[in-house]
């Protein structure tokens, strides 16, 4: 190893150890930020670096050397202006496409590296060691481009939310996995060439597709977390392809933290990830139910100045955002109603679901672009002792999330992680209609003697109760 | 299996635990910057595809070097800038105009 070798691999490492302390520093709210720059810093010190070995090697083509810098330019000038005009609403469907360049880009190393194997020497004697990380990488960054453009084409609209049936997608699945196997194998076994790797990249596409199409909206943050550790794996694969340490560390990281989440959203929107993948009965943007669909017992309704004048004379209100919420964009109305009471002297705070939201944690940085201070806005395990002393819990467009019924067996929201709403002295439920959420099941809260339902949008009924609050209550 | 491979592996491996050991700690309130940062880091995709230029002869070569600096590039550019962006709106208090009433 020469002198030079050893000072690259010793950046390349801190590197390495920059995108850790960048991710250990995300922990925390107050060290975030630092974070993330540190691990910025990491990339920028990896890159300058591998410029140094660009020249110094000189084997690079000339030609080679403008296409390299032409594409990272365009590519950077379009992620830097998209970043900086996305609309925090619109976050998790950028994400999404940050998330399927990404497993193109790994995908497309192992692709390149085979076509300059197959020009330069007999692509048929590459170890196993190359070919079948090439394989693979090749298979789940296809998988994983494709799959986060459908996603991120649902996310924003383009795409139905809803999910869409594939006629006979479970064959097609099938059928796009033997082929495959058998293309891999082929290529294993050193027969066929790039015509069987082009032949295992449009399958994967295609099972990307049909793997993504069927999954409804309210399942997305689950799959935004599952193909996003999907990315990590690819980059990972690409690195044993070319033999890059920061590849496979970087990727085996991001690989983690995608399958962390994924297990996180899962568990708390008590599905499997099998079922999810499988698809189908997730719901789309619109409540699935119409108007008082089959609910039992009484409901009882409220109106914008009782709510209003209840809110202003509680001593202690938690708010309870949900999709609804997020799909309303009513996030500067929410925060501005809460700033309104605690500006009277209410303490006010915020209980946050995990899943609440388009993606793991949306809610929290919807309600952060409106002003919310994060000292305000509690998870699961912290707000729900805290119900039995709330005056009122006030609901917005969250439902399955808040069922009581989740604490009994024998029903579909059984054992799911739920918000105590109901164990407040009262609880004003905003909502459209009784429509069900994605479980499909009644929300026993609406009925109890103690909930009070106003029934409106989310943006439009939290307007009218802020102009309560301030009419009512000088 | 070679040395080699095996190496790789190991580093793999190690990797992998040490992500699962660090990401279980981040609250549910960083979920999506933590999400879009580790995004912005499988950006270092970006020098895999500087390296194989390097090997880079063919026209075919060419394009697939083109298209995948430019997705590599958009996912680093892209997913640092919007993480810290995000980042930068989580205060501990409301900041005096932002204040809405």
């Amino acid at each position: 190893m020469s002198g030079f070798d050893t000072v690259t691999h010793a950046v390349y490492l801190a590197c390495a150890v920059c995108f850790v302390l960048g991710l250990h520093l995300m922990t925390s709210p107050v060290t975030a930020r630092r974070g993330n720059q540190l691990s910025a810093a990491g990339m920028l010190a990896a890159i300058a670096t591998t410029v140094v070995v660009l020249a110094r090697d000189g084997q690079a083509t000339l030609l080679a050397a403008v296409t390299l810098t032409l594409g990272i330019a365009v590519g950077a000038v379009a992620g830097a202006v998209a970043a900086h005009r996305v609309k925090m609403t619109a976050m998790p469907q950028l994400v999404s496409v940050f998330n399927a360049v990404g497993g193109g880009a790994a995908a497309l190393i192992a692709v390149g590296d085979a076509v300059a194997q197959s020009h330069s020497g007999d692509l048929a004697a590459e170890p196993v060691r190359v070919t079948l990380t090439t394989v693979l990488d090749v298979l789940i960054g296809g998988v994983t481009l494709s799959g986060s453009l459908v996603a991120s084409g649902k996310l924003a609209g383009v795409l139905p939310g809803r999910p869409i049936a594939v006629p006979a997608g479970r064959w097609i699945n099938l059928a796009l996995a033997l082929a495959v196997v058998a293309a891999g194998g082929a290529y294993l076994t050193g027969n066929g060439g790039l015509a069987v790797l082009c032949l295992v990249v449009a399958a994967a596409l295609g099972i990307g597709v049909v793997m993504t199409l069927p999954i409804g909206g309210a399942d997305m943050p689950v799959v935004i977390s599952l193909l996003n550790a999907f990315t990590g794996t690819a980059v990972a694969m690409a690195g044993f392809v070319i033999g890059s340490t920061p590849l496979i560390i970087a990727g085996a990281l991001v690989g983690a933290a995608g399958a962390i989440l994924t297990k996180l959203m899962a568990d708390a929107m008590n599905r499997s990830i099998g079922a999810i993948i499988a698809g189908g009965f997730g719901t789309g943007d619109e409540n699935a139910g119409g108007p008082a669909a089959g609910a039992t017992g009484t409901v009882r309704q409220t109106t914008v100045d009782d709510a209003a004048i209840q809110l202003a004379y509680a001593s202690k209100v938690i708010i309870v955002p949900g999709y609804g919420l997020a799909a309303a964009q009513a996030q500067h109305e929410v925060v501005a109603l809460a700033q309104a009471l605690t500006e009277r002297g209410v303490d006010v705070s915020y209980g946050i679901h995990p899943v609440a939201g388009r993606m793991p944690g949306h809610m929290n940085v919807l309600l952060a672009e409106a002003n919310a201070p994060y000292t305000e806005l509690k998870d699961i395990d912290e707000i729900n002792p805290e119900f039995a002393r709330a005056d009122v819990a006030l609901v917005v467009g969250a439902n399955d999330v808040t069922n009581p019924a989740a604490r009994r067996p024998g029903n579909p929201v059984s054992g799911m992680p739920i918000l105590d709403v109901d164990h407040a002295k009262s609880v004003i439920v905003v909502k459209r209609s009784l429509g069900h959420g994605y479980a499909g099941i009644d929300n026993e809260l609406y009925t109890q003697p103690n909930t009070a339902m106003l029934f409106s949008d989310a943006k439009a009924g939290l307007t009218a109760l802020l102009a309560g609050l301030h009419a009512y209550v000088s | 299996m070679t040395p080699l491979l095996f190496a790789d592996i190991t580093v793999f491996v190690l990797s992998l635990l040490v992500g699962f050991e660090v990401i279980s700690k981040v609250p549910a309130t960083l979920h999506t910057p933590l999400m879009s940062g580790a995004n912005a880091i499988h950006g270092v995709v970006i020098v895999g595809v500087m390296l194989i230029a390097a090997n880079t002869t063919t026209p075919v070569g060419y394009g697939l070097l083109l298209l995948a600096a430019a997705f590599a590039a958009m996912n680093v550019a892209g997913g640092y800038i919007v993480t810290d962006r995000m980042l930068a709106m989580f205060k501990a208090r409301p900041a005096e105009q932002g204040v809405r009433s």
